[in-house]
């Protein structure tokens, strides 16, 4: 059942056309993966979702909601939340600090009983804190959760961001490239992490991505894009052996 | 010709010289920026400090001006160029702010080395063209300004031809667009940030030296590089011809608005131009847009 | 390092959760209550300049250090606090409503400044407070009618219900009253979703964003509540200065306070405080070392501009988290004696990473 779709969507950014005409569909619960050469347009259709671009047509809609001109801000209030290729963690914080931002959604205390410190705001706080708890177990950052995110390791610096998405409580979840930079280790750990996403959590995954053993063990279903057009579409195993996209992209 | 063009003209023209000032200081401003990301907020005490030592040499030490020129030049060249190689290269890799601060700590302490070696008095010197105007259709013009929008001009070809068609010139141009590719082609990088400090220090002096006359040779000289802040954000931040033209401009829109705006807003025209801009045509005329990949 | 032996979440994030740190602030309120008492006149009148600046640098570090929006002119909030405020004790107003109308005023006009603030930032940002500063100092100059102009403004007697407290020690009171108000607000702000609003547009707007942080609202906002402070604190200047002229709210000012906020250390409240104290004092400390310095370098004025350089320049080199990283790493180094390492703050080096594109 189609909860995201995508329609004829397009980008251009002055004379390079970035997305052109594409049009896809996701089901609910389904991990569908977008995968193709660099420049292909992969990233700039998740930045058109998450409201960073302004398409030059098209539309997106999200559990029945046109979003595609939705204020950047509300876009988690949707119910959507991203991470980013290159990190964009608050590095000025603890791992703590840039989760409880993640809660920032559901708002709590007014400005000014924030400033008075009322029990009202100091109770939020502890809640929120409870809910971010949860989510710290689940992606096993108990270590970490005090250390200021500058110094830690890259590994650990992904998962933080998966975590800072999942705590907005997301019913569809974008990730863009998200074993960038993992070892094979930690691929394993993010497949099976990304699987409990969709089992126990019930989200919605779409996931930019490159590593091809990655998309095949977690993916529903793989599009393939070429220079911002669609070129397959299907599961995995098909458009494996597409041979459009083994010349655009896997390589013979 | 009319009365009123005539005035035109002449205000014009007076705008021109004292915008060619601001244009200079504006491309030292750029030079540093484009080199090294700094805004370099000591721009305006070297020139402040390289009127004092031309003073010293020229009424101090009785060294004819040419002479006094030319070694002021050099000294300021050479200490913008170590203050680059020694202290700004320090803190390469921090935040831009870091750079403003430690610029901002030079200028204050540039100031109060020149205040306390020369003391709080206004002063002046003798230049070949003091005192002599010259008869241009019918206008008259400081034969000061005259040498003024000179050394504008032939600074500014120069620098043309040098960044164009040397090969130390097109190395700066790449080392300011990309200085990590810059190392990789064989560049040396720092040694062309300090070159590129050291230039624009002796624009400053050349600035300060042909500023003083006119202005007096006093710590207060300094404010002419937040004109020359409003010059290069009028220009395009971050273009050399810009700064030129923005410099310029932004002299000429001065003279106007002494005459036919009521009294005050003359001095705050600077400042009302650069928020303006800012706010309304953040490129300027010139300059480059800026955006951010995610 | 300290270990975090929380049991229950409160305690997680209570401003002072060790006996140890209790104790110490309690007696520093202690020491600060009885200062007017045993203290000779000239240092209790020093103290309340430096609680002036405090609050003052308070105000800048929620814009700078909290939410990255830099200002190097908030000597211009300054300004309209303390004339706002003298205008509004002349016209009859009681002294608390004045000066809460005063920094309100002030507020609304951070608001003005804050909106271009969205669409600039960083370099831009700065070069435009510096100018709305300049050009605040100008209007004043200008506007004799209701400022007095170049030839100032002589500000009325601060008269709380009846008394009169002009006089030092109730002076110091006042102030001491509203630093330590402006800092317990601040420090719920700023550990509540305001303030972490704040850090997260400092830090990485795009992920703001897609947490659903209206930036743009959030940095209007830090220009808000930095105004309202720093305006506060421009009407007890007012009072301690006690005739306002143009010069004295300049460029340098604005400067000043930037200087306080970088050398206190980017990012903390204690940073601000400490900051605020050292530049304040250093022009004291600079007239007391004077007689002791030779002749020739001691004579000409400029040796105070040379100074506030050369600090500024020293702490951005060798420690760049100001005060407050010292602070940290001296308490870090207590903490985890004796096995505290060299090199445990130690940065790494890094590229000029182009903040053009940005």
């Amino acid at each position: 059942m189609s909860v995201f779709a995508v329609s004829d969507l397009s980008l251009r950014f002055g004379g390079v056309q970035a997305i052109g005409e594409l049009s896809f569909s996701v089901n609910q619960g389904e991990v569908f993966a977008i995968i193709g050469p660099n420049g292909a347009g992969k990233t700039s259709v998740l930045n058109v979702i998450t409201r960073v671009f302004d398409p030059s047509y098209g539309r997106v809609v999200f559990e029945g909601q046109d979003i595609t001109r939705l204020p950047r801000h509300r876009v988690v209030h949707s119910g959507i939340a991203r991470t980013f290729q290159n990190i964009e963690l608050f590095e000025g914080g603890t791992v703590l600090d840039n989760l409880l931002l993640g809660r920032h959604r559901f708002g709590h205390g007014n400005f000014f009983a924030q400033w008075l410190w009322t029990p009202a705001v100091r109770d939020a706080e502890a809640a929120s804190r409870a809910r971010v708890e949860d989510v710290i177990e689940l992606l096993d950052l108990m270590p970490h959760r005090n250390s200021p995110v500058a110094g830690l390791p890259y590994g650990v610096r992904k998962i933080v961001e998966l975590a800072r998405a999942l705590v907005t409580e997301p019913r569809l979840l974008l990730l863009d490239e998200p074993a960038s930079g993992l070892n094979p280790e930690e691929t394993r750990e993010l497949a099976f992490w990304i699987g409990d996403i969709q089992k126990d959590l019930g989200i919605t995954v779409i996931m930019v991505e490159h590593d091809m053993s990655l998309v095949c063990e977690t993916a529903d279903r793989v599009l393939c894009m070429n220079m911002g057009q669609l070129l397959a579409l299907g599961k995995p195993g098909e458009v494996q052996a597409n041979p459009d996209v083994i010349t655009a992209y896997l390589g013979a | 010709m009319s009365p009123a063009l005539a005035q035109w003209l002449q205000l014009t023209i007076n705008g021109m010289a004292i915008g060619a000032i601001y244009a200079l200081v504006a491309l030292g401003l750029v030079l540093t920026y484009k080199a090294t990301e700094v805004l370099n907020f000591a721009h305006g005490d070297v020139l402040m400090a390289s009127s004092f030592v031309g003073w010293g040499l020229i009424v101090g030490l009785g060294w004819p001006f040419w002479l006094a020129a030319l070694a002021t030049v050099l000294f300021a060249g050479l200490f913008s160029w170590q203050l680059d190689a020694r202290i700004m290269r320090r803190i390469v890799g921090q935040p831009q702010f870091a750079g403003v601060m430690l610029t901002i700590a030079m200028a204050f302490m540039l100031r109060g080395l020149v205040s306390m070696s020369f003391g709080p008095e206004s002063r002046t010197y003798p230049t070949p063209w003091s005192g002599q105007t010259t008869r241009l259709a019918g206008l008259v013009v400081n034969d000061l300004s005259l040498a003024i929008v000179a050394a504008a001009l032939l600074i500014t070809l120069a620098l043309f031809w040098f960044l164009k068609k040397t090969a130390l010139g097109i190395s700066i141009q790449a080392a300011s667009q990309n200085q990590l590719a810059a190392y990789l082609s064989g560049i040396r990088v720092k040694r062309i940030s300090s070159l590129v400090w050291g230039i624009s220090g002796g624009i400053a002096a050349v600035c300060g030296l042909l500023l003083a006359p006119i202005a007096l040779v006093d710590i207060g000289l300094w404010i002419v590089m937040l004109k020359a802040l409003a010059a290069v954000v009028l220009g395009g931040f971050g273009s050399v011809p810009g700064a030129i033209l923005g410099g310029l401009l932004l002299g000429v829109i001065e003279q106007f608005s002494g005459v036919y705006l009521p009294d005050g807003f003359k001095d705050a025209m600077a400042y009302l131009v650069l928020i303006g801009v800012l706010i309304l045509w953040p490129r300027g005329l010139l300059g480059e847009a800026h955006g951010r990949r995610v | 390092m300290r270990f975090s032996y929380d049991t229950n979440y409160r305690d997680a994030h209570a401003l002072l959760r060790y006996l140890p740190g209790r104790l110490a602030y309690v007696l520093l309120l202690a020491a600060l209550l009885i200062a007017p008492w045993v203290m000779p006149k000239y240092v209790v009148g020093e103290l309340s300049y430096v609680f002036i600046m405090c609050i003052v640098s308070l105000g800048l570090m929620v814009l700078v250090g909290y939410t990255g929006q830099v200002s190097l002119g908030h000597s211009a909030f300054i300004a309209i606090g303390a004339y706002t405020h003298t205008w509004l004790l002349a016209q009859g107003t009681p002294l608390l409503a004045s000066m809460l109308m005063a920094a309100g005023f002030t507020g609304l006009l951070g608001l003005v400044i804050g909106l271009p603030a969205i669409r600039v930032s960083g370099l831009y940002l700065a070069m435009v407070t510096l100018a709305f500063a300049i050009l605040t100092e100008h209007v004043i100059g200008h506007w004799k009618s209701v400022t007095g102009g170049f030839g100032g403004l002589a500000v009325g007697s601060p008269v709380l219900f009846g008394q009169d407290l002009s006089k030092l020690q109730y002076f110091y009171y006042l102030c001491l009253a509203l630093l330590v108000l402006v800092l317990l607000g601040l420090l719920n702000l700023l550990r509540a979703k305001t303030g972490r609003a704040f850090m997260g547009v400092r830090d990485s707007e795009a992920a703001a964003y897609s947490l659903g942080i209206w930036v743009a609202g959030y940095k209007v906002l830090a220009f808000v509540v930095s105004a309202v402070v720093t305006g506060l604190g421009g009407a007890l200047l007012a009072h301690h200065v006690g005739f306002l002229t143009p010069e004295g709210f300049g460029l340098i000012l604005s400067l000043e306070l930037v200087l306080m906020v970088t050398i206190g250390g980017l990012g903390s409240l204690r940073g601000a405080i400490l900051g605020a104290i050292l530049i304040s004092m250093l022009p004291t400390f600079i007239s007391r070392i004077k007689p002791l310095l030779p002749e020739q370098i001691a004579k000409q004025f400029g040796l105070e501009t040379f100074v506030f350089g050369l600090v500024l320049a020293v702490f951005v080199l060798f420690e760049p988290k100001g005060l407050n990283g010292r602070w940290i790493k001296f308490k870090t180094f207590l903490e985890t004696f004796p096995l505290y390492r060299q090199d445990m703050f130690k940065r790494g080096k890094s590229y000029m990473k182009s903040e053009r594109y940005k």
